[in-house]
């Protein structure tokens, strides 16, 4: 850097600290304190030097991180980690060293509740649920580009369908003595059917909208569904819920709390690896391209013959399925649904796993939804701070990694020489 | 028979009507072309015939066929095929994606790949690129991928949108000359809307000259380059 331009950024900087204090000064500086009815004015001097330099260093480092970055984009070869990436990409492309990491990981998540406990069992199938969802609202996002911001509730859809299942149906599954076991297993295919259909229902008035407009109308769908489920009472139980659900029985058995977790555990991990194996299949295939397509240009779509319509179609219905299945796994889990667990919040939360992890990027969904479940968890005494941190990683995301942690890649053609020289 | 037919074709946007009754034949190999000032309805004509903006009354006939009324999908599976205006190839995708999304309605592989080859050796710069992203390319170079993206549907029929738009005048010659390649080896017959009149003319059979929504005039391209007409108003002479 120009000695030139660190006296500028300098100056600029004490400019904002100097703008910061007297913004402050009121909030910070005075304290008004009311006494028998008198209001007196304290001054906490000691404060206001605090607010500058604060507001100085902040303003520098943050001065220092664009420039860095201009720099980064400008010479993108050279760093340290890209670097260090192109090392472990080297290291990585041989076979036997990624099947052994692989294997490695797998016995890692096989062997976790055994070594962990339930706690964190159960904090794993959250952030697992969360990693399904992600991938489903990724075919949305990522690849169809239809911004759906009402996602949540087709996490409900699949939520409620196994809690009413319980609720109604589970009363003569008791009576004729069939395991209650075997409704989790009945609900998780039909909640993804209910799921399917409830996605090809909201698509059908969203067919010729795009960017705001879908958002709008998507986060509408979102809490018109939440509204329902917990005005009516008589048939959904309202704000109240819906409890004891049952957890699944191991083979006509039923397990204690702990067991059943790991259990559930299992199942989660079992439904993450068909998510991730159908999720690449769709994505490789033509109907995934022309999904890709759709969301770079409507129009050369339909001038390619794509059916646009379809084609949104199958984006809704693909994105509810999963989130169908991922809300039955939390019904089974927590035991305990009511309206609250599927709020624009949860979905905004997702839509932030996608996004921080990379649109687009099967790998990037999966490490957004680990991180955004998994922190939170481990950092409980931030928990008040939650949101201002999202927000706060929300915008570093976006200005320094716009493509997101681990942005996808694209697949290579490879041709063989001969064929392309004529 | 002409491969292609509109009577009477009327289109709207909402109130405004952008085509005001016209009528164009394209016979089976020629090259047509559509010439006139921007807001005539050239690329609404195309857009028309597409199935992209139906259009409220007329006529549009393919191989003797209706088609009017089709939805687009259907009318690109007739073997109509699209370059549309300012190229709109698919920026996030790389220029296999974007030339595999043109033969999106094919499923004949080993053919599909025999017709990437032949697109490549039209367009050799395109080989090269061909896992660079489309929105990575210069202009000239995605105005040849939106016209490969085309070819890969295998048309009867293309129809090109001002090809020239934004080209350097050595690419626009270039451009031509692979039209007119295409039309001669491939014999795809081509209706080619262009501002740049001259050009467009100098390589079609025949010329419609659009104004405000109307046909003005029809003739061979040898007599519209004569017409006096057409020198002063489109060619500025």
């Amino acid at each position: 850097m120009k000695p030139r331009s660190i006296l500028t950024d300098i100056g600029k900087s004490l400019v904002t600290a100097v703008l910061f204090m007297v913004l402050l000064f009121p909030l910070m500086v005075m304290k008004v304190n009311v006494s028998r009815g008198v209001a007196q004015i304290q001054f906490r001097w000691n404060l206001l030097p605090i607010v500058g330099i604060g507001a100085f260093v902040l303003s520098y480092v943050w001065r220092i991180a664009l420039e860095w970055n201009e720099r980064r984009g400008n010479n993108r070869s050279g760093g340290i980690f890209s670097r260090t990436k192109a090392v472990a990409g080297v290291y990585l492309a041989k076979s036997a060293v990624r099947t052994s990491s692989y294997l490695l990981l797998l016995a890692f998540v096989i062997a976790f509740p055994f070594l962990f406990g339930m706690y964190h069992t159960n904090v794993m199938i959250t952030a697992f649920i969360y990693v399904i969802l992600a991938l489903g609202l990724n075919i949305v996002v990522g690849l169809g580009g239809l911004l759906n911001l009402g996602y949540a509730a087709f996490f409900g859809v699949g939520a409620y369908t196994y809690g009413l299942m319980w609720k109604y149906v589970g009363p003569s599954f008791v009576a004729a003595g069939i395991d209650t076991g075997w409704l989790f297993w009945i609900s998780l295919p039909l909640a993804g059917i209910i799921a399917t259909l409830f996605g090809i229902l909201l698509s059908l008035p969203v067919l010729r909208l795009r960017g705001d407009y879908l958002a709008i109308i998507t986060l509408a769908f979102g809490e018109i569904f939440r509204m329902v489920m917990q005005n009516s009472s008589d048939f959904t139980g309202g704000a109240t819920g819906i409890s004891l659900i049952p957890r699944p029985w191991f083979f006509g058995q039923k397990l204690p709390p702990i067991k059943a977790a790991t259990y559930i555990y299992f199942i989660a991990i079992v439904l993450v690896i068909i998510t991730i194996f159908v999720v690449r299949r769709i994505e490789d295939s033509k109907v995934g391209r022309a999904l890709e397509a759709m969301r770079e240009d409507e129009v050369a779509c339909e001038a390619m013959g794509i059916d646009l319509v379809k084609n949104k179609l199958i984006t809704f219905a693909l994105g509810a399925f999963w989130a169908g299945i991922a809300g039955v796994l939390m019904a089974a889990q927590t035991t305990y649904i009511n309206p609250d667990s599927f709020t624009l919040w949860e979905s905004i939360i997702i839509l932030m796993a996608v996004v921080i992890g990379g649109t687009g990027s099967i790998p990037g969904a999966i490490g957004g939804a680990i991180l955004l479940k998994l922190l939170p968890e481990y950092f409980r005494a931030l928990s008040q701070y939650r949101m201002l941190i999202y927000g706060i990683a929300m915008i570093l995301i976006i200005i320094f990694k716009p493509e997101g942690l681990i942005p996808r890649k694209r697949k290579q053609y490879t041709f063989d020489k001969k064929e392309v020289t004529r | 028979m002409a491969l292609l037919e509109l009577k009477d074709v009327q289109t709207f946007y909402g109130n405004i009507q952008a085509l005001k009754g016209i009528s164009i034949s394209v016979e089976e190999g020629e090259i047509v072309t559509l010439i006139g000032a921007n807001g005539a309805g050239k690329t609404t004509t195309l857009m028309s015939i597409c199935g992209i903006t139906p259009i409220r009354s007329g006529r549009i006939v393919l191989k003797g066929q209706e088609i009017s009324g089709l939805s687009p999908n259907k009318i690109v599976g007739m073997g109509v095929s699209q370059v549309p205006e300012g190229r709109r190839i698919f920026p996030q995708l790389t220029v296999s994606e974007n030339l595999d999304m043109g033969a999106f309605l094919r499923s004949d592989r080993e053919d599909i790949k025999r017709d990437m080859e032949e697109v490549f050796a039209i367009f050799p710069r395109l080989a090269e690129r061909r896992n660079q992203l489309g929105g990575t390319l210069s202009g000239g170079e995605q105005q040849m991928l939106a016209i490969s993206r085309a070819l890969m549907a295998n048309p009867h029929l293309l129809l090109l949108d001002e090809p020239s738009l934004g080209l350097a005048p050595l690419l626009v010659q270039n451009i031509f000359e692979v039209i007119q390649k295409i039309n001669k080896e491939r014999k795809t017959t081509i209706l080619l809307v262009e501002q740049n009149a001259n050009m467009a003319l100098k390589i079609a059979n025949k010329g419609y000259v659009m104004q405000n929504g109307v046909i003005k005039i029809a003739d061979t391209a040898a007599h519209l380059l004569e017409n006096e007409e057409v020198r002063k108003a489109y060619l500025g002479l």
